[in-house]
């Protein structure tokens, strides 16, 4: 069986108690659902000595406020919670859509979103057991020096597999942080780094506590699509996340980002410059699609090839702009985005 | 500071109160299986890959072999072994040995746990709505339909919650 | 004499089968759910590289580590062991080279399993890398250090039956096709198993989730060098099998060497990255597949070529070799067939038997084959299969006898069901219908080790109340063999299921059976328990025949009685009869066995492919294609089994639809990759297999033709209907978007690269230069003579 490194737990019972356990403890990390933590820590895909449990913390409401407000979501909320919330129907709709395409019903009642913004970059060269990866030849992100993937490169190119991130992004999120050196809130883009192993600008003593949506003016919608092997448990091996603003049938603005594609989201929103005032119909879609997967830059590192993966972008941001459109979808039941089996 | 080689978890299960040392570092897996003697619980990767492991927490599927028992002080843990109670069988545990819906049986306690959820919030789920729900739990043997099937056979019999 | 269903109590209905409430109750015991006072945890040191030669393995600072009880190395255990008698090739613990990555060195057993992989990593091994063959083209052309001393040639196989030359001269129609199956996996939910015990006496007792008791049992014997009467084996329950259990495992004897050391129970539970290692799964197999027809779509001949990737040892792979070649002529009416074939050794985890051992992958390219051939005669596939089908009581031109067929009736149900020929010209866009049909064995004719021993037997114990308790070899892996064997004694016997007291699969306490592999459980072990049941009846029926004052032939057992025919009252109890019996005679005991009809035909190779009956299976699969992304769904499939006779319909069903699953999984998405030497993804998330949200609808159609020879008529069901699924996929595929994937799995990219390709068609272009020793000619079965 395996198992988890000989390790302490420690169960603060503030936000406050949470940092300063991190500050004090060198070899700590934070832990929440530990679905994403604990598969790693038992490949050894990190050296830890304690985790400091967020799951003692107080207990807010998940969701408060609107789309004329906005909306704080408490990062310790579950994705089963956040899947079906009624607040996440309208305009945000995107973010409930992503947390229910995540991976299995399990993984999301014990999954937070705190934990998916921070979902460890992913690589099949890397989420692998200690003994394979001793096999292979240690890489650069774990106990080794070069990159297996790309093996010229200073860089580490693991897969940024959250579901939420792109559409944090997409929806111009923003994340509250509480450090030992206080409280920030920055847009949900700047959490991340393009880079597969030191991929977040949270510090090590900072819990992230909230996000928040912006409130909306006028009228939004929302889409993402995610592309994987199988319909349950898979990652992404491709995200798109858009929201767009509308006035009266025309685009004001629209806003997009790429999951899986990148150390980090990928954001697309110039690429998408063109719908605006415009009443988007199929051909400037298609059009958009197009240009927009130029910043796709999928490597040999997931399931499937990454040719095919390049290749799918295009098709899959064609498929959430329309959606975010109101259009109807294109022939073709994708097995990994239309949920329930038979027809 | 040293990590210390047991700690005192108090976990209710099944109803009952065990008071155990345990290594803190041991996953309610772990913890079921080797210091409870509760082995109806099983295993298939540990890895939160195939929900084997599955249990219910305060009645959701929650994966053993990622849950860390110092959290589930005061949760209601319930495993395979406490479906029955006074001695008879969960409706979804006759239906399934009834259609067949056990093969080799290891995927059953998942499978059962994770069907009982869905029942307790739903007592007539649909077909989809089945499909949906088990969606996490892998089984190689039955191909899944004895098994949507059996629910639903359960679903359709009363005192489905008088049980 | 096969009794009239109307006369049958428990043969032929859905009943609970006897392990059902231990298993929803999670009270079976697993191997990994077993325990002992004293236990402590063993674990294998895994070969990093693929290909290596072993020049040290240093376990000084791994046995002076706090916690480890024992190491052992290569030295330890040196005694080579195979499943097959030919094929001893294998060592518990590599000694001097390790052949693919994965392949165990040490081992060490400790008080925890923190401190066993501790100490794995204070194990010192030199090696000295080689350079790995990872593919069959590499291995045939590699002109480096052989994988084994004899070369990476494990085994060929050149067979002709009739001048299939000139046959093919003399076709109207000739085609060929070359496609590639790639290898997949079992996957068992349950990681093997096993645990050790050695009792104060010496003796030794394994616990192991083990498919093959009775070949562990020889091993342990072997590799142990113990009297096998000092060893005891007891297989558990297996969490799933479909043949990956059916091998003698490193941890097997492994854990038996510590448990012999320490003194301690040793357990060794394999990671699932470990059940990769073990493995023994599908062979990928390169395939050329040439066949003539007359105008009217009648076969003339077929040459078959099958080169298999057999990884880095034996196993059955002898068996799986012949079985690539062996099965096409049960279903098709074949009068002159050639195969050859070969097994090379490549540095990938051995390969071996999984449900449908050897056939599936020549399945696929045979009937991806014929719907190409029927496109162009411009006979509908259906119309062309029944062109060529097999007779009944025949024997085929490579001398496999067939009993009964109903493959013709198999054929009507799923094309009718289905609608296939007037919807398969009108699908939607993206949509398609695929049609293939196979044919399966019931269980190996000839044994692993020739003898002339029955393969399976069975012992009955009677009790003063009536109760029976019934002991057998065989282990039930889910395939509800356990419940088979109750019902046949029960129903003979004319007592309830209840009744039975199962004891199975120990070698202490149970008869000889062979093991649950090759779909052989139903037909053997139940041949068996109907023989010993009828033995112990025809006692009873004696003595109650006397009491009674009438003819033993006048009296039928049922409902817990012993009657007079049509007169239920004049009779007596069964428990009565029991007494009675005891009274007279002493204990009521019986036992029964069977051995099958000898039936290898007058060649050198002819041992494998012989069954004593043969199932069949048809299968139409429905495909929804997104023509963007190449993603194929399958909402639907009617699948249709001739099983002989049901003796539980409801666990006949559950075989059928486990195996079409299993072969969605295997036509869509499974795979054993590699990268580097090493297997790309060994685990359950990156190793893809379907989830409850691919369930098709399914419509399964059971047909029976009561076997002359099977129990009660029965034939086998746990691999037959895997295999018409997976080129029926294949076939529906070309339906819907006109693509030809001659390569399984059929991925998406797979599906948009045909798309895209003038060719339409993504699969191997060839297949690697390679000289077949010359054919044996063999001799045609008098029928085929002149044809
Ligand atoms: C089989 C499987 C499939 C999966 N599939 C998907 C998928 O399809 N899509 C997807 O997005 N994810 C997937 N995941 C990953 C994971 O389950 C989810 O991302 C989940 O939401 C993570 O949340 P958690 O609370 O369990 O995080 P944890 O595992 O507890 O934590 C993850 C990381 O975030 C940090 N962290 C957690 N919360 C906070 C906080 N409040 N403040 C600061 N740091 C924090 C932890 O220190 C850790 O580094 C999958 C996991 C598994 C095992
Ligand atoms: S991208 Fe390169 S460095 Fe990063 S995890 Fe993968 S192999 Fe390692
Ligand atoms: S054992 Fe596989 S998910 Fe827990
Ligand atoms: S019944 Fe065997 S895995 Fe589900």
């Amino acid at each position: 069986m395996l198992r988890l490194p000989r390790l302490r737990y420690l169960r603060p019972r503030s936000v406050a108690e949470a940092s300063e356990m991190a500050a004090s403890n060198p070899g700590s990390m934070f832990i929440a659902g530990g679905t994403d933590l604990v598969p790693n820590l038992k490949r050894r895909q990190f050296d830890v000595s304690t985790l400091i449990s967020l799951n003692a913390l107080p207990n807010g409401t998940a969701v408060v406020g609107d789309a004329k407000r906005g909306l704080e979501i408490r990062a310790g909320a579950t994705l089963d919670e956040l899947a079906p919330h009624p607040a996440l129907d309208g305009p945000y709709r995107a973010l409930a859509q992503a947390c229910g395409l995540v991976s299995t019903p399990q993984v999301r009642v014990m999954g937070t979103l705190g934990g998916n913004l921070l979902v460890d970059p992913r690589c099949n060269y890397y989420n692998q057991t200690y003994s394979w990866r001793k096999a292979v030849g240690f890489c650069m992100k774990k106990d080794g020096q070069i990159c297996l993937v790309a093996r010229s490169s200073p860089r580490c190119w693991a897969v940024s597999s959250s579901d939420s991130a792109p559409v944090a992004v997409a929806l111009n999120a923003q994340v509250t942080l509480h450090g030992v050196e206080g409280t920030r809130t920055i847009p949900a883009a700047s959490l991340y780094k393009d880079d597969g192993i030191d991929y977040t600008t949270k510090r090590r003593d900072e819990v992230i506590t909230a996000m928040h949506l912006p409130a909306v003016s006028g009228r939004m919608t929302s889409a993402y699509w995610k592309l994987r092997r199988r319909p349950s448990f898979d990652f992404p091996i491709l995200g798109v996340a858009i929201a767009i603003t509308w006035d009266e049938g025309v685009v004001r603005h629209a806003r997009g980002a790429l999951g899986a594609v990148g150390s980090h989201p990928v954001d697309i929103t110039p690429y998408l410059a063109p719908l605006t005032g415009a009443r988007p119909g199929e051909d400037l879609i298609v059009g958009v699609a197009e240009a927009a997967d130029k910043p796709s830059r999928p490597l040999d590192n997931t399931d499937l090839s990454h040719y095919w993966r390049k290749r799918m972008t295009k098709v899959y941001i064609e498929r959430a702009l329309r959606e975010a459109c109101g259009l109807p979808p294109l022939e073709g039941r994708l097995s990994a985005q239309v949920k329930a089996g038979a027809s | 500071m040293s990590i210390p080689e047991r700690v005192a978890v108090r976990l209710r299960v099944n109803g009952e109160e065990a008071a155990l040392m345990v290594p803190p570092y041991k996953t309610l897996l772990e913890v079921l299986r080797e210091d409870m003697g509760l082995t109806g619980t099983k295993h298939g990767c540990e890895l939160g890959e195939c929900s084997t492991c599955g249990v219910l927490v305060d009645g959701k599927p929650y994966l053993s072999c990622l849950s860390m028992p110092l959290d589930l002080e005061g949760r209601e843990i319930l495993t395979v072994e406490g479906m029955s109670a006074d001695g008879r069988s969960h409706p979804l545990q006759i239906a399934f040995a009834e259609l067949g819906a056990a093969q080799c049986g290891y995927c059953t306690p998942a499978m059962l746990l994770t069907a009982k959820a869905l029942l307790d919030t739903d007592p007539h789920p649909s077909r989809d709505a089945i499909m949906e729900a088990l969606a996490g739990v892998l089984c190689r043997c039955t191909g899944y339909l004895k098994i949507f099937e059996a629910v639903e056979l359960a679903a359709s019999r009363d005192g489905i919650t008088a049980r | 004499m096969t009794q009239p269903t109307e006369e049958l109590s428990i043969i032929g209905k859905s009943l609970i089968k006897p392990d059902a409430f231990s298993k929803v109750s999670g009270q079976t015991k697993f191997a990994d759910d077993l325990a002992l006072p004293r236990m402590i945890y063993g674990r294998l040191l895994r070969s990093p590289h693929p290909h290596a030669r072993i020049l040290h393995v240093d376990t000084a600072r791994a046995k002076a580590h706090p916690g480890v009880l024992a190491v052992l190395s290569g030295d330890d255990l040196p005694i080579k062991f195979g499943i097959l008698p030919v094929s001893q090739d294998e060592e518990a613990l590599a000694g001097e080279k390790v052949r693919y990555v994965g392949d165990p060195i040490a081992a060490v057993a400790a008080t925890d399993e923190w401190v066993a992989d501790e100490a794995l990593d204070l194990i010192d091994v030199q090696f000295q890398p080689l350079p790995a063959l990872m593919s069959i083209e590499e291995a045939i052309n590699s002109e480096g250090e052989p994988i084994h001393a004899k070369g990476n040639v494990h085994k060929t196989v050149a067979l002709e039956f009739g001048d299939t030359d000139e046959a093919m001269r003399a076709a109207a129609h000739v085609r060929e096709d070359t496609v590639f199956f790639e290898g997949n996996t079992h996957l068992p939910m349950e990681q093997h198993a096993a645990l050790a015990q050695v009792a104060a006496d010496g003796k030794l007792t394994l616990w192991t989730s083990s498919q093959t008791p009775h070949y562990v049992h020889r091993a342990l014997g072997k590799v142990l060098e113990m009297p096998m009467s000092r060893i005891r084996v007891i297989a558990t329950p297996n969490g799933g099998g479909f043949g990956g259990k059916s091998d003698i495992f490193s941890h097997e004897l492994v854990a038996a060497k510590l448990a012999l050391v320490t003194g301690r129970p040793v357990k060794i539970t394999l990671t699932r990255e470990e059940v990769f290692y073990a493995h023994r799964g599908r062979h990928p197999v390169l395939m050329k597949v040439k066949t003539g027809f007359l105008k009217d779509g009648r076969i003339t001949a077929m040459q078959f070529q099958s080169f298999l990737d057999g990884g880095g040892y034996g196993s059955y792979g002898v068996a799986s070799t012949y079985y690539t070649g062996a099965l096409q002529a049960t279903t098709y009416a074949i009068p002159r067939y050639r195969f050859e074939g070969v097994r090379l050794f490549t540095n990938k985890p051995p390969c071996g038997p999984k449900r449908g051992h050897g056939t599936p992958q020549p399945r696929f390219a045979l009937e991806t084959h014929l719907d190409k051939v029927a496109e162009e005669l411009g006979i509908d596939p259906v119309e062309l299969r029944r062109r060529n089908l097999p007779k009944a009581d025949s024997r085929t031109v490579n001398w496999l006898r067939i009993t009964s067929i109903g493959l013709g009736e198999c054929i009507n149900k799923v094309v009718e069901g289905s609608g296939f020929l007037t919807r398969r010209t009108s699908m939607p866009k993206g949509r398609g219908l695929g049609f293939a049909v196979s044919s399966y064995l019931s269980g190996a004719g000839t044994a692993i080790y020739w003898n002339e021993m029955p393969h399976s037997e069975v012992q009955l114990k009677l009790d003063r109340n009536g109760g029976v308790s019934l002991l057998c070899g065989a282990i039930d892996i889910g395939q509800g063999s356990d419940h088979i064997l109750a019902a046949i004694v029960a129903e003979v016997l004319g007592v309830s299921l209840q009744d039975i007291q199962l004891t199975t699969a120990d070698t202490d306490l149970t008869p000889i059976d062979l093991g649950s592999y090759s779909s052989r459980v139903t037909f053997m072990a139940g041949n068996a328990a109907k023989a010993a049941a009828e033995k112990v009846r025809d006692r009873l029926f004696a003595v109650a025949a006397k009491a009674l004052q009438c003819d033993a032939d006048d009296l039928i057992a049922r409902d817990h009685r012993i009657a007079r025919r049509g007169r239920p009252a004049d009779g007596m109890d069964f428990a009565q009869a029991v007494q009675l019996a005891e009274a007279q005679g002493g204990g009521v005991t019986g036992t029964g066995s069977y051995t099958p009809p000898k039936l290898a035909g007058p060649y050198k190779g002819s041992g494998v492919g012989p069954s004593p009956a043969y199932s069949y299976s048809a299968a139409v699969v429905e495909v929804d294609c997104d023509r963007k992304t190449g993603e194929v769904r399958v909402p639907e499939v009617w699948i249709a089994h001739d099983i002989g006779r049901s003796i539980n319909p409801m666990l006949v069903v559950g075989q059928v639809e486990g195996s079409v699953y299993m072969a969605l999984g295997e036509a869509l998405m499974e795979e054993q990759a590699f990268r580097l030497g090493l297997h790309k993804f060994p685990s359950l998330l990156e190793y893809k297999s379907p989830t409850a949200l691919e369930t098709p609808i399914m419509h399964t159609y059971l047909v029976e033709t009561i076997d002359r020879e099977g129990p009660f008529g029965a034939k086998e069901a746990g691999q037959g209907p895997l295999l018409p699924v997976i080129p029926a996929v294949a076939n529906a595929i070309y339906n819907a978007l006109g693509v030809r994937i001659d390569e399984v799995p059929i991925t998406p990219e797979k599906v948009l690269k045909a798309m895209h390709d003038k060719t339409k068609r993504v699969g191997p272009k060839s297949v690697p230069a390679f000289e077949f020793p010359p054919l044996i000619k063999a001799d045609v079965p008098d029928e085929w003579k002149g044809k």
